[in-house]
């Protein structure tokens, strides 16, 4: 069972209806329990790092995540918010990332990393696939719809999965051993979206 | 490459998606989830959705009932009716509404336009206008789901929302709603040489070549309702949407 981690960073129904559209069943949970039956976990997120990170600690999942992760190495998605708390923190707080990744999350600044560039990147663009990612696999064309103010910046570029332009080159995906990220919003990407997750799905675990 | 935005324009009314003729001669059409299942299926890029009595019923918006309807979205949604506060939005973008539509409230209020831009950001803010020529054949912009004149140019309410820092502007005629004849070029032409944020050419579409009309006069990106909502002579009601092949002519 696919598990969607709800410690309540934004809508998560759109991920459950995607996966349920390609044939996965998944249960959106913020239970340790549930979770620690996952044979996949999709941490979704929209808002606030400190907040994700506080929220995670109150629901006593960050063991449990921990855990399921790096011991079990259980496939994990990361999206959006989800992708950037993977890494070891963000300019936009001062918490601890969960550090599954040597990456960190910067903000996008306007003017120094395109002229009158417009913060957030929010819209359609495409995704550049990169050292043969897994999750971008059999994507024509990809592109997919993105809604962010930070972005990954990954200390190691055999990490890099996926890249996009916005004012200049940046990290959308990345892919180690188990451990998956992306910027975008694949369950809002229709068709781009499903064949994403639904490389995501086929993963062995 | 830059892709144009096809745009299908939901109408909420209650719990049911209505089409309206001119704002007026309403005809439902069905369940919005229903709706929004086939326009997953139809790869649509993005969808807007209008709550056309939040606004006369001086109502919020239906938060639980929209989040519902933006979890079954595949797609981005843009969602407008009844918007009044900085709280509202945030709790809009909570439920997974990516863009907010503004519509009465940002020609009574442009402070409120400058203060939900500054925190939210150009992107998430869009203001929808809808113009009607008045009696004396010049355009002016209704607000109230066309029931209020303002007495102010679409020029210079424009104007003013380009500085506000608004991100996208839809422009929406009253008099070609529904008609299925075509956009108002005039009013797009007008409008859109004016600002330099993107404009959506909104009310009259009923064929493809129609779109390709309103990208010529300096629209960036294309709604339409009836269009999608209708089939043949008799207007049966079908939910439907150009291949992904014939939009590639537009």
């Amino acid at each position: 069972m696919i598990v969607i981690i709800n410690y309540g960073m934004g809508n998560l129904y759109s991920i459950r209806n995607m996966l349920k559209k390609i044939g996965y069943q998944s249960e959106i949970s913020d239970d340790p329990a549930v979770i620690n039956q996952a044979s996949k976990l999709i941490l979704p997120g929209v808002g606030a790092f400190d907040k994700a990170m506080q929220n995670l600690a109150s629901l006593n999942l960050i063991d449990t995540l921990q855990h399921k992760v790096m011991a079990d190495k259980v496939p994990v998605l990361g999206i959006c918010l989800g992708m950037q708390i993977m890494t070891t923190g963000s300019e936009e707080g001062t918490a601890k990332g969960l550090s599954w990744v040597n990456a960190s999350t910067h903000k996008f600044l306007s003017d120094k990393d395109g002229p009158q560039l417009r913060i957030p990147h929010m819209g359609w663009n495409n995704v550049l696939r990169q050292n043969n990612s897994v999750l971008l696999k059999d994507i024509e064309d990809p592109r997919f719809y993105f809604v962010h103010s930070y972005y990954v910046q990954s200390a190691e570029n055999s990490l890099i999965a996926g890249t996009a332009i916005y004012g200049k080159e940046f990290t959308c995906s990345f892919e180690k051993d188990n451990i998956y990220g992306v910027q975008f919003h694949p369950e809002k990407s229709h068709k781009f979206g499903m064949q994403l997750l639904s490389n995501f799905a086929k993963l062995p675990s | 490459m830059l892709h144009t935005r096809i745009i299908p324009c939901l109408l909420l009314k209650n719990q049911g998606l209505v089409k309206t003729v001119k704002f007026k001669k309403e005809t439902y059409i069905g369940d919005p989830i229903n709706a929004i299942k086939i326009f997953n299926d139809k790869e649509v890029d993005e969808l807007v959705l209008l709550d056309i009595t939040a606004t006369l019923e001086n109502r919020k918006p239906r938060f639980d009932y929209i989040s519902e309807l933006a979890g079954e979205c595949f797609m981005p949604l843009a969602y407008g009716g009844g918007i009044t506060s900085l709280d509202d939005i945030r709790a809009l973008n909570k439920i997974g509404v990516e863009k907010v539509i503004l519509n009465s409230i940002a020609m009574q209020d442009p402070d409120f336009v400058k203060a939900a831009v500054e925190e939210f950001g150009s992107s998430t803010i869009v203001v929808c206008m809808d113009v009607k020529k008045n009696f004396w054949g010049k355009f002016e912009v209704f607000t109230h789901a066309g029931k209020k004149g303002t007495g102010v140019s679409p020029q210079k309410f424009a104007a003013e929302l380009e500085k506000a820092g608004v991100g996208e502007l839809i422009i929406q005629s009253i008099d070609n709603d529904g008609v299925m004849k075509g956009y108002d070029l005039e009013l797009i032409r007008q409008v859109s040489q004016l600002v330099s944020m993107p404009v959506v050419a909104c009310g009259g579409a009923g064929n493809i070549s129609h779109f390709s009309a309103a990208l010529k006069e300096g629209a960036s990106a294309v709604a339409a309702g009836s269009m999608f909502v209708f089939h043949g002579p008799h207007k049966a009601v079908l939910i439907n949407y150009p291949s992904q092949e014939a939009l590639k002519a537009i």
